[in-house]
């Protein structure tokens, strides 16, 4: 049913225009595209001078997983229409990569225990 | 728009809204991406694993980088180039970044014209966004043989770590290639959407058979997730 809405125009939404009887997709104004272009800009300059002015410790890491999540989430919502899905597929594309958290709570504490065994066994490198 | 017509259709009926649509999407017999075609679902599919590939790199070479005894090369100095008698850290990667995001906008600029029929516009742009991408990889083919000069290997490189060079040319080799092989696609889509074939539903290799434009919202879901890989590259590897 909403399969024949999208792709054959709904008489009341589309039929004002002849040329819009074809409308289908993704259609959102040039503008929108142009501003997240602007601001991906922003974003990834903000990113390139937290590393030229040598900001160091949490504040560096906090700016850079901030930029980097804000331009992440402009790609995909804006860029590749998320924003504009339906909610089960949303879900079905945004909910796993969630889970590789859990694998990179478990390789931190792995990458620690591996460093422990080196120091103890290995002394500090050469 | 779609959500738009949808949501119009539905306050008529009785459609559920939220974590109910969510729901009867997924328990209902039929399919679970109502407007989605499998095309795109199948593409979206395709990504969420290539998310998992590049997850599984970044995280293993956040491992091998954050347990290993010898210090790690810094990568500002690292990608740092000597323009006009001074280093400038990492100033090529930034220029590549703002490369790659540049060819993502005139990506969704190719969408939007070829949802609009708009053929010549949607190829061109379509162009636009393979030349920067070739770009790209232009650029990184220079860094790899920039560093490759000064001696990094996958086994070894002088300042340090030996686990960089096998991470660095890993990381960036897969990314690279997925940037060629996305080039390589914008370039046959560009040339059957200047053709026409989508207006004369041309069958063919990758022509979509009802005359839609559908295939380029496609390429593009695949060429924006290759410029969303590298946010995660750029963070993790270049800025850590």
């Amino acid at each position: 049913m909403a399969e024949v809405t999208l792709h054959g125009a709904s008489p009341g939404t589309h039929a004002a225009a002849p040329a819009a009887s074809h409308a289908e997709g993704q259609q959102h104004p040039i503008k929108l595209y142009l501003v997240v272009w602007g601001w991906l800009f922003i974003l990834s300059a903000c990113s390139y001078a937290v590393d030229y002015f040598h900001v160091h410790g949490y504040l560096r890491w906090a700016l850079i997983l901030l930029f980097m999540v804000l331009k992440a989430g402009l790609i995909v919502a804006v860029f590749m229409h998320m924003a504009w899905e339906r909610l089960a597929m949303m879900y079905a594309i945004l909910l796993p990569p969630v889970f590789v958290l859990v694998f990179t709570a478990l390789m931190v504490f792995e990458s620690e225990y591996t460093l422990f065994s080196r120091l103890t066994f290995f002394g500090t490198g050469h | 728009m779609a959500e738009t017509t949808l949501g119009h259709h539905q306050a008529q009926g009785t459609a559920p809204t939220g974590w109910r649509s969510f729901a009867t999407d997924w328990g209902s017999d039929q399919r679970a991406f109502k407007n989605v075609s499998w095309g795109k679902a199948m593409m979206w599919i395709f990504l969420l694993s290539d998310t998992f590939i590049f997850g599984c790199f970044l995280l293993s070479y956040m491992t091998a980088r954050s347990s290993t005894t010898v210090p790690w090369p810094n990568p500002s100095e690292v990608f740092a180039l000597h323009i006009g008698g001074q280093n400038v850290p990492l100033i090529l990667i930034a220029i590549m970044t703002f490369v790659l995001i540049s060819s993502s906008g005139t990506m969704a600029m190719a969408v939007n014209y070829g949802y609009r029929r708009d053929r010549k516009k949607t190829a061109i742009l379509m162009l636009l966004t393979a030349a920067f991408g070739a770009t790209f990889v232009g650029m990184q083919a220079f860094e790899w043989t920039k560093l490759i000069m000064e001696g990094v290997r996958p086994w070894g490189n002088p300042w340090g770590a030996e686990q960089f060079g096998a991470c660095f040319f890993m990381i960036t080799g897969f990314h690279g290639t997925h940037v060629t092989i996305g080039v390589i696609f914008l370039l046959i889509i560009a040339r059957k959407v200047w053709r026409g074939d989508f207006e004369t539903e041309k069958r063919g290799f990758f022509t979509s058979r009802k005359g839609h434009y559908e295939i380029v919202e496609i390429t593009g879901l695949y060429w924006h997730f290759v410029d969303l890989v590298w946010v995660f590259i750029f963070a993790f590897f270049y800025l850590w």
